[in-house]
């Protein structure tokens, strides 16, 4: 599709913004909430893999969160163990769960899906605030040492942030390769019909376990990285509510969009910055607007600008071949997820 | 073994409430194929009216169960009609979500409103009864007798009145049900009624033997999806099957088990039932 150019240098002009942000300003609030969007980014974007192209609504993903979080956490405060073999075991480990509970879940469709991962979220949280022995429980996990690889020691917050922004970009870079691919593609017919997908001979289970068990690693890397910013966590960050942040992030930005998990982790962490005396009472404004988005903009903000764009390409193509027609208006129909149904 | 038959009571009680609250949910589905994730809060709601009404306007017990069951109704006809009703043909993840943002709205508006402080909900009814060595409070027999009362009052609702039928009707065939001429969006209206009045009910009764307070219809709301997952959703029967069953599970395994892990024993039950059946025990239809 040659329908995007601009969104190539948009990402560019972006990530140098991004790169030479802690140059431009030392301001330890500015960069404190560009980490919290590139952490959440992360997260979101792994909802995104599952709900947003796969279909599966999943509202576990605060609890892998949490695994990813107190795994990285015990093993560096507890066991003392180095930062990148923390980061690597809580990454799989979060995945080996994730593993084993799409083995179980996936095979329900549809509502039960939604309703299953929402409690496998609960046990998640309950495991993790009960099992106190190992992880303190409500009493949450203190004192994570600094992240340090080799001689090079992330004590500072501009070294945080370039830290996350890495794995950021990595994951973004990781995720955009995967949706381009056959795989992406094989997701997408899933979402738009499990029964068709089948009959082209997909393998529909292996690619929704697939699709989650990448979902949750992101949602694990996210929580690891998460508790070696903040260096101390309580249970709340598995809680259920967690995941209903993130699943309004994606839906502001756009559900079933590579830009939907910025965009939205973005602009609903800095409206909730301008918010902030408000801080506990927030979903007064965000359960309402919840609403009001799926009812006017089903597509969040980046799956709208894409409607619109594709709109005008084809209206612009009113000449060319009834075939071309036809394969942009089912492209339109697949970027703005059109078809996403849990 | 009294120890045994007390909490078999406690069961039967917990059972109750689970189950009216589920029958709410579950009703729902039927009609709209929709989770309503705002239905525990509804059930909050309707705590803290009658709350209100007995502490704030000197309302007696049951009268103030009434007016709250009655403001639960309105609210929940109030929500079919602006939230769900002009989701009704977008695709069911929509519906979904702004099920999820209602409740969190009515959940911050209940503490930005009331504070997040627990409230106690006095009943008249604190008596202790003995009966063959097992003790039982009035108010806990109340529950158990009130929700038989409400399950056997809904049953003949929709078995033998015509306005019932019409709900019975499109939970099982929706072409059908408009084919004979029944209005979809009346049938929906009175739907979420029931289902609200039904959650208000349930908290009115179970309000006095807990705490009343924001987020007091979080776990409750969770569990009776356990429950409308585990009876079949969209299944009367099965929600109050699915009621029973959880109640008494929660109840014994908490005594001989661990008071600790109890909230976990709802999920892992259906985790244990979706791995070997992934419809559901008592599934409607194959989905």
């Amino acid at each position: 599709m040659k329908s995007f150019p601009d969104s190539k240098w948009i990402a560019a002009g972006l990530i140098l913004i991004t790169l030479l942000f802690p140059f431009l300003t030392d301001n330890s609030y500015y960069l404190n909430i560009l980490i919290t969007i590139f952490i959440f980014t992360i997260a979101t974007s792994g909802m995104n893999m599952i709900a947003g192209y796969t279909g599966q609504l999943s509202l576990a993903h605060a609890g892998f969160f949490g695994i990813g979080a107190y795994t990285y956490g015990l093993l560096m405060a507890k066991a003392g163990m180095p930062f990148l073999v923390a980061l690597a075991a809580a990454i799989l480990l979060t995945g080996a769960v994730g593993a084993a509970v799409g083995i179980i879940s996936l095979r329900t469709k549809g509502h039960y899906f939604a309703i299953f991962s929402l409690c496998v979220g609960v046990i998640l949280l309950l495991v993790i605030e009960k099992w106190e022995s190992l992880t303190e429980g409500v009493r949450g996990l203190l004192g994570i040492p600094i992240a340090k690889i080799g001689p090079l020691e992330f004590a500072t917050l501009s070294s945080q942030y370039y830290l996350i922004l890495c794995f950021l970009l990595l994951t973004s870079w990781i995720n955009y390769r995967i949706i381009h691919s056959l795989v992406g593609r094989t997701f997408v017919s899933i979402r738009n019909s499990e029964e068709l997908a089948e009959a082209l001979g997909i393998n529909v289970m292996r690619n929704k376990l697939l699709a989650f068990v990448h979902a949750t690693v992101l949602a694990g890397l996210a929580g690891a990285l998460y508790a070696g910013y903040i260096r101390f966590i309580g249970p709340d960050i598995a809680s259920v509510e967690h995941t209903f942040d993130m699943l309004l992030y994606l839906l502001v930005g756009g559900i079933g969009t590579l830009w939907g998990p910025f965009v939205g982790t973005t602009l609903v962490t800095v409206g909730m910055q301008l918010l902030q005396s408000w801080q506990e009472y927030r979903m007064v404004i965000f359960g309402p607007l919840l609403v009001l988005i799926v009812m006017y903009l089903p597509y969040g903000i980046i799956g709208a600008i894409h409607r619109r764009r594709m709109k005008r390409v084809a209206a612009g193509q009113a000449g060319v071949p009834q075939e071309a027609g036809a394969r942009i208006a089912m492209q339109d129909r697949r970027m703005a997820g059109g078809e996403v149904d849990a | 073994m009294d120890l045994f038959f007390q909490q078999l009571i406690n069961g039967l009680v917990l059972g109750s409430i689970y189950s009216l609250v589920a029958l709410g949910i579950t009703l729902i589905y039927g009609i709209m194929q929709l989770p309503n994730f705002a239905h525990g809060h509804l059930y909050m709601l309707g705590a803290y009216l009658t709350l209100f009404m007995i502490t704030l306007y000197g309302f007696a017990y049951w009268p103030a169960v009434l007016v709250s069951v009655a403001a639960l109704v309105l609210v929940g006809m109030l929500l079919e009609r602006i939230v769900f009703r002009p989701l009704r043909s977008a695709p069911h993840i929509n519906s979904m979500i702004a099920a999820v943002g209602v409740m969190l709205f009515i959940e911050a508006t209940a503490r930005a409103l009331w504070g997040s402080d627990y409230r106690r909900l006095e009943t008249p009814y604190d008596d202790v009864i003995h009966l063959f060595g097992v003790t039982i409070t009035e108010q806990r027999l109340i529950v158990v007798a009130a929700a038989v009362l409400l399950m056997v009052g809904l049953h003949l609702f929709l078995k033998r009145t015509v306005i019932g039928a019409t709900i019975e009707a499109m939970a099982q065939n929706r072409e059908g049900a408009f084919l004979v001429g029944i209005n979809a969006n009346r049938v929906s209206l009175l739907t979420f009624a029931i289902a609200s009045g039904l959650a208000a009910a349930a908290a009115s009764l179970a309000a006095p033997l807990n705490l009343v307070y924001p987020s007091m219809g979080a776990m409750v709301n969770l569990k009776a999806f356990v429950i409308i997952v585990l009876g079949g959703m969209g299944s009367i029967p099965g929600a109050v099957l699915g009621g029973y069953i959880l109640g008494l599970a929660e109840s014994l395994s908490g005594t001989y088990i661990s008071s600790e892990y109890k909230d976990l024993v709802a999920f892992l039950i259906l985790v244990l039932i979706l791995t070997v059946k992934p419809t559901g025990l008592l599934a409607k239809e194959a989905r």
